[in-house]
């Protein structure tokens, strides 16, 4: 039974570009009491844009409708549960948007001298220390601007090292159960893929690592916990193996929300990784605003890492550009500003105990809605859960329901859907990820309606093979949009 | 719909050889578990290739995969009709959506692949 929604009215809107009438405007500016200037002459031609053809004119009342309506036809973390699996799409508390508004740090610029930007250098020493210590490991840079962007600042960063001990070498190994990004960062970053098989508990395959890395592997990039949301517990005799072959172990930290306060990367040997903090740390996802993918390292890296560095010259601090072996800058100014200081301000208004508890409490309802929807769907490695679970559609498969039918189907019971078909090492997924974010109430609604769905896979599967049914649109056409997409507007054709 | 004539790889692509020259495609069950295909990417002409070796991609709408090489030797030939119609690789995998033809150095190596039979119990069909 759908018990958290039901229809209600949902306005149609239109492209702006079809709401366009030229000359509308917004709001409207006295005219100038100085003299008017040519922007072609102060600038030169080449530097001025011609009129934009097809520029959408509206009013200013139009435009907040616009937007004010497409929001209405979304589902976001603020209206309720966001299981999207290996995206850890917690909650964004609203003082970390407080405090990124205060006057100083809202409208600091990054050419303010060193010496009115003390504060807001204060604000990065402060995360560095504080990620340096969830970590384990001895330096961080702020600057990357994502987790890819982390991966490839870290591979980047051990490449440097490689090269300065005479080869950079040639192979990364990548276990199957990675993030896709990993072996995606190692061909960026000039190093040859290899893959390396996960055991039947979805962990390491030691044997199999032993036996590949060889002196052309320059890093295991390995995810702890694993897509399968599973620790990786001989993560510690891996790290052995790669560093007696002189390679190093790169971790991609997008799970280290399971960690926090529990486990220390930098103890059971990695040497470089990087955070998410808009998955850990909870600043906002996507549009609601820029990523952040600092990264950590161990002291053998801290002198190739990005410039600027921050230091400590008595109380006062400075940007250090004087870095001979640094891989040079990653980055326009100092990173995503205003998104580090959301993250110090989640941790600050956490403290250490309060951290530690957000990853028991993730834990904890991923346990939960695995024990509830494991006599409904197949799970297919018995591993212990950390901060996510994954089933597979094996027992809905039977009935011609995959996993991306059910996902349809849930979006009918007011949840956005799990992630879909990955990890690619299961069958048909399904990865859910509550987070701490979520009440009991609400992963009990959750479960309801999983279970929900896995009845009517048995009563009435066509219910669920044409899901969702109390959306705006029906099902989309998703093959035909992937083949043949169109990608700009077009203004239809005259008469 | 296994056809006695074709090998077959654990990584699900299949190799008919004929004389000097192998076509290369990627098996029913493969374009099956993949769901429909909306990209394809594909050696071009006169590059190498080498038996298990990745030798381009196809995309479907939940992931992309590797497309690994049964044979060795240089692309003679490639089925540019696939870049613009990829859903011939759900409909026809076996016939007209054949991916490449190579010029086989090591025309031995297919005995090392799998016949029908194998490759039918290898995927877990009857």
């Amino acid at each position: 039974m759908i018990k958290k929604v039901r229809p209600h009215l949902n306005q149609d809107e239109a492209l702006l570009f079809e709401r366009s009438s030229p000359g509308k405007r917004a709001y409207q500016l006295r005219g100038l009491d100085v003299p008017d200037v040519d922007p072609a002459a102060a600038l030169g031609a080449s530097h001025v844009r011609a009129e934009i053809e097809h520029f959408p004119e509206v009013s200013e009342v139009e435009a907040i409708r616009h937007f004010t309506k497409l929001s209405t036809q979304n589902y976001a973390i603020d209206y309720g549960m966001y299981p999207l699996g290996s995206c850890t799409m917690k909650y964004n508390p609203r003082i970390n948007e407080l405090v990124a508004r205060t006057e100083g740090i809202a409208w600091a610029h990054p050419y303010q001298p060193e010496s009115l930007a003390q504060g807001c250098l204060q604000v990065l020493a402060a995360l560095e220390s504080a990620l340096i210590e969830i970590c384990g490991m001895d330096a961080v840079t702020l600057q990357p601007a994502a987790g890819a962007h982390g991966e490839w600042t870290g591979i980047m960063l051990i490449r440097a090292l490689l090269e300065s001990r005479g080869n950079p070498r040639k192979r990364i190994l990548v276990p199957d159960s990675a993030h896709g990004t990993n072996p995606a960062t190692a061909a960026m970053t000039g190093y040859a893929v290899e893959n390396i098989a996960s055991n039947d508990r979805g962990m390491i395959d030691l044997a199999a690592l032993d036996r590949a890395a060889n002196d052309e592997i320059a890093a295991l990039m390995v995810t702890n916990p694993s897509t399968l949301g599973i620790f990786e517990e001989n993560i510690m005799k891996a790290a052995e193996i790669l560093h007696s072959r002189g390679a190093l172990v790169y971790m991609d930290g997008a799970n280290m929300n399971a960690l926090v306060g529990l486990a220390r990367p930098g103890d059971f040997g990695i040497d470089v990784m990087h955070l998410n903090l808009h998955k850990t740390f909870s600043t906002p996802h996507g549009g609601g605003g820029p990523g952040a993918g600092p990264v950590a390292v161990k002291k053998e890296l801290d002198a190739f890492l990005p410039v600027p560095r921050l230091k400590r010259l008595g109380e006062t601090l400075a940007l250090d550009y004087d870095r001979p072996q640094s891989i040079g800058k990653v980055r326009a100014y100092y990173g995503n500003f205003g998104v580090l200081v959301r993250a110090l301000a989640y941790i600050l208004a956490h403290g250490g105990p309060g951290l530690r508890n957000a990853t028991l409490d993730a834990i904890l309802n991923a346990n939960y809605i695995r024990k509830q929807l494991e006599p409904y769907y197949d799970l297919p490695y018995k591993s212990p859960s950390m901060h996510e679970c994954v089933f597979s559609d094996d027992l809905q498969s039977a009935k011609g329901v995959r996993t991306g039918d059910i996902a349809k189907r849930l979006i009918d019971y007011g949840f956005h859907p799990y992630t879909v078909s990955f990890p690619l090492i299961v069958r048909g997924a399904l990865m859910i990820e509550p987070t701490e974010t979520e009440s009991k109430m609400e992963l009990d609604l959750f479960i309801d309606a999983m279970i929900s769905i896995a009845k009517e896979v048995e009563n009435e599967p066509e219910t669920v093979l044409k899901a969702p049914h109390l959306t705006r649109t029906s099902r989309v056409d998703e093959v035909t949009a992937a083949r043949k997409p169109i990608l700009r507007w077009t203004p239809p054709a005259e008469g | 719909m296994y056809s006695d004539q074709y090998r077959y790889t654990k990584e699900h692509e299949w190799v008919l050889v004929d004389g000097p020259t192998g076509t290369v495609g990627i098996t029913h069950h493969a374009q099956s578990e993949l769901g429909d295909i909306v990209y394809v990417d594909l050696p071009k002409a006169g590059a190498l290739v080498t038996q298990g070796k990745a030798m381009g991609s196809v995309e479907s709408v939940k992931a992309v995969s590797d497309i690994y090489s049964p044979v060795t030797g240089e692309v003679v030939e490639v089925n540019n009709a696939l870049v613009t119609a990829p859903e011939k690789l759900n409909e026809d995998p076996h016939g007209q959506a054949w991916l490449v033809k190579v010029k086989l150095s090591s025309p031995d190596e297919v005995n090392g692949l799998m016949s029908a039979s194998d490759y039918q119990s290898y995927i877990g069909a009857s």
